[in-house]
């Protein structure tokens, strides 16, 4: 018998193909129906009752105020409670098809790991944006009859984009999450890590509805599409054949952590000489765009600091170098400077604030680490611009207080800066053909192999110049020679 | 002249995290052929399965199905690759036909093609008459049917079947297995992994034993019976007594045992022996009752190769 030749559906019928049968599915089951339906026709009700209570109360005893902001504000949580179930449909549709173990034969086909991918996504969130949207549409239409309300445009726009964005959030989040387990069970556990801040994200939002700064909601809805973005790419490149199938996630080897780490931070050098070396021929290379954009943003907080200094300017006798140097005569010996515990104190402060610019990297992949170590660099610009605004010369300034040790500690914070950055994205970009942890071990020896070599001696001696050489330095080019 | 081979590896391996899987499995199967891969659980058999399904990447080495490469052309082999896993995992709220319908659909058959398929298909596996039944309500041996007719819906040109028995009561895995032997084609080669030895025998042209990740023998039945058990050994029932002297025995013939109508012999080669020995008998005025082989299992051939196995990475390590 010869064979027809049939072509697999396009790109885009493959995608609707898999959704249409979940969704389906999903519409099957009364766990997933019920709370949808009472979400959509009983809970737009009862807040329409709620806000026609507050508009009588405000008649009665005035305060307008109030119905002005409950009204929106019933109007976003409306909006809200329907999509919550995209996470549990996300959760059920990853982790319980693999629990099921239903998912190979879905593998088997020729549909492409994206099309697979897109069709859960859609079907975890069609149900229950629809939901979302009837919901906030009866809600609209109950105001309307019943005290003649209508929302400004931009405001029902801000609520929908908001709303749709959110649910893209906690989906692409469920799918990271469950790519990570092999049940459901553990995916539910592993789920307060989205509850949890969606829940601070609609304190947020609310408190800011009530403040009446709806223009924040915008800035809002951009950070919630960024991280949508960074979800989606980071859930597409989890959800591959190879990931699926090829690891048992839900067991967790310290052995084979540690081993890995060890491989990597080690790198099979026999010496220091040879660890060194593989850390400047293969490490730093390696952190070249990390490096890059750090350096960038250092950039970028001097220039904001700069900036701040010509919108906040400090009184220009504060920076006369008269001024200065008595200033440093005097504080410098009662805060210890020039002394070994003031040294001890400044290393200690500084290791402990990249500590602590790693653990928020971790969590933010990377982002609030970055943020961390501009602070002091936007300081600078702003005291530089400062000095500049006081008639005096920024480039003395920094000469004398920040560059003797800056020498040192610029490279130190860039290079923390860069592995952090490395370190908070690893599960982002994870490499094709490795896995999630494999990849953060990576960069986690990485970060291990700069912190050890290069950025703690840097920080240890720079903290020595900017306790012993910085302020005999300052002293010698305030006081003119 | 020999078919071509539609399924075609070369020391293909898969590494995990902390394990090798699989490591230099060559395997080759042509069209019309069954090959049998036999081997304990975690074995590599799955693994194995899965990289000919372009479902895993191999982390080394090579295989080709139908003329495909599993990592450069993976849509294509996956379009051409009938796949019953392991685990059938049906949509429990689905119907057959809903179910079918789905898969089908992912293959790029348009659903009068999916109807018509798993129409014939339903009914040659017996299941026409669950049409109407929700998957969930299925026996366990109609689930691993109906995972069967979803790999066949698309007519592929390489079956490779996950213990395709498992799980099923003698009738139904006769059904199975008489509906595996139907799917021998000319432009189709069958992979079976089984742990049924009885099954790989009476289904497969060719076994090959893996353990540990590697295959450890590799060849027909027959041949691998005479390789690691030695020649056949045959015996031989006349109705009358046997005479004293068994000068009728050819030399490549050894005796193993005798008794007053009946004697056991060994032979290299029983396609010479065997016609010579009835025709002595014959001349001889000796009524045969029976010549048969002396049974030896797949079983034994199973155990040796695995024993010897175990010995080798034994004196490895």
């Amino acid at each position: 018998m010869k064979r027809r030749k049939v072509q697999p559906p396009s790109v885009l019928a493959g995608v609707w193909l898999v959704a249409r049968r979940e969704i389906r599915d999903h519409l099957q089951d009364w766990r997933i129906l019920g709370p949808i339906l009472v979400l959509t026709i009983f809970f737009p009700l009862l807040m329409n009752f709620t806000a026609q209570q507050a508009v009588d109360f405000v008649a009665r005893y005035g305060a307008p105020i109030v119905a002005e902001r409950l009204i929106p504000f019933l109007l976003m949580v409306v909006g809200f409670f329907p999509i919550s179930i995209s996470l549990v449909i996300a959760l059920e549709s990853f982790a319980g098809e693999r629990e099921r173990l239903s998912l190979e034969p879905l593998l088997a086909t020729p549909l492409t790991d994206t099309q697979l991918y897109l069709g859960k996504m859609l079907a975890s969130l069609a149900p229950p944006l629809v939901a979302a949207y009837l919901g906030i549409a009866s809600y609209l239409f109950g105001l309307a009859l019943s005290i003649g309300w209508t929302p400004p445009f931009p405001l029902l726009v801000q609520v929908v984009l908001l709303t749709t964005v959110q649910a893209v959030v906690m989906v692409s989040g469920a799918v990271v999450i469950s790519s990570q387990t092999t049940s459901v069970r553990a995916a539910n556990l592993l789920a307060s890590f989205i509850i949890i801040p969606v829940s601070q994200l609609i304190i947020g939002e609310s408190l800011i509805m009530f403040w009446g700064r709806y223009t924040v909601l915008w800035w809002m809805f951009l950070g919630l599409l960024v991280l949508a973005v960074v979800l989606s790419r980071m859930g597409l490149q989890l959800f591959n054949r190879e990931q699926l199938l090829g690891r048992d996630l839900d067991v967790l080897s310290l052995r084979w952590a540690l081993r890995r780490f060890w491989g990597a931070f080690t790198a099979r050098a026999t010496s220091p000489w040879g660890w060194y070396r593989g850390l400047f021929r293969e490490t730093l290379p390696r952190l070249r765009v990390p490096i890059l954009i750090t350096v960038v943003f250092l950039g970028i907080a001097y220039a904001v600091g700069s900036d701040l200094a010509r919108q906040f300017t400090l009184p220009a006798e504060m920076l006369q170098w008269q001024r200065l140097s008595q200033a440093i005569r005097e504080l410098a010996p009662r805060l210890g400077f020039t002394s070994a515990e003031a040294w001890g104190w400044v290393a200690v402060n500084n290791i402990r604030a990249v500590l602590i610019a790693s653990v928020l990297g971790v969590f933010s992949f990377g982002v609030l680490a970055e943020v961390l170590l501009m602070i002091p660099v936007g300081l600078v610009g702003y005291f530089a611009e400062n000095a500049a605004l006081a008639g005096q010369d920024p480039v003395l300034f920094l000469t004398a207080l920040v560059l003797p040790h800056a020498v040192l500690e610029i490279p130190a914070a860039v290079l923390a800066g860069a592995a952090i950055l490395q370190l908070g994205m690893a599960v982002v970009s994870t490499p094709r053909g490795s896995g999630l942890g494999e990849s953060w071990l990576n960069a986690l020896a990485d970060w291990a192999k700069v912190g050890f070599g290069l950025v703690l001696p840097l920080l240890v001696v720079a903290a020595a110049l900017e306790v012993f050489v910085t302020p005999r330095v300052a002293l010698l080019l305030f006081s003119g020679g | 002249m020999r078919a071509s081979p539609l399924l075609q590896s070369r020391n293909l391996t898969k590494r995990f995290e902390t394990l090798t899987a699989v490591e230099d499995v060559s395997l080759t199967v042509r069209a019309g052929e069954v090959l049998a891969l036999l081997g304990p659980n975690g074995a590599g058999k799955t693994t194995t399965i899965r990289m000919l399904a372009s479902i895993l990447r191999p982390t080394s080495g090579w295989a080709k199905v139908a003329g495909y490469d599993v990592v450069r052309d993976a849509v294509e082999v996956r379009r051409r690759v009938g796949l019953l896993t392991e685990h059938h995992g049906l949509y429990a709220r689905m119907r057959p036909e809903e179910y079918l319908e789905f898969f089908g659909r992912t293959y790029g058959l348009n659903a009068q093609e999916v109807r018509r398929r798993a129409g014939e298909l339903l009914e040659v596996y017996g299941l026409g008459l669950a049409r109407s039944q929700r998957l969930g309500e299925f026996s366990k041996g109609m689930r691993q049917k109906l995972a069967l007719v979803r790999c066949l819906l698309h007519d592929p040109t390489v079956l490779l079947l996950d213990e395709p028995t498992s799980a099923m009561d003698p009738a139904s895995a006769r059904q199975v297995r008489s509906g595996i032997q139907s799917l021998r084609s000319r432009d189709r080669a069958v992979l079976v992994c089984t742990h049924n030895l009885a099954e790989a025998e009476f289904l497969a042209d060719q076994i090959a034993i893996i353990w540990r990740g590697r295959i450890r023998a590799s060849d027909t039945a027959p041949r691998l019976k005479k390789r690691y058990l030695g020649s056949p050994t045959f015996e031989l029932r006349t109705s009358v007594p046997l005479p004293v002297s068994l000068g009728w025995l050819p030399r490549e013939a050894v005796m193993v045992s005798r008794g007053r109508d009946r004697v056991r012999y060994t032979t290299p080669s029983p396609e010479r022996t065997n016609p010579t020995v009835l025709r002595s008998l014959a001349k001889a005025k000796l009524p045969v009752l029976t010549l048969t082989e002396v049974g030896r299992t797949l079983e034994e051939v199973y155990l040796r190769v695995v024993e010897e196995a175990a010995q080798e990475d034994k004196v490895a390590a």
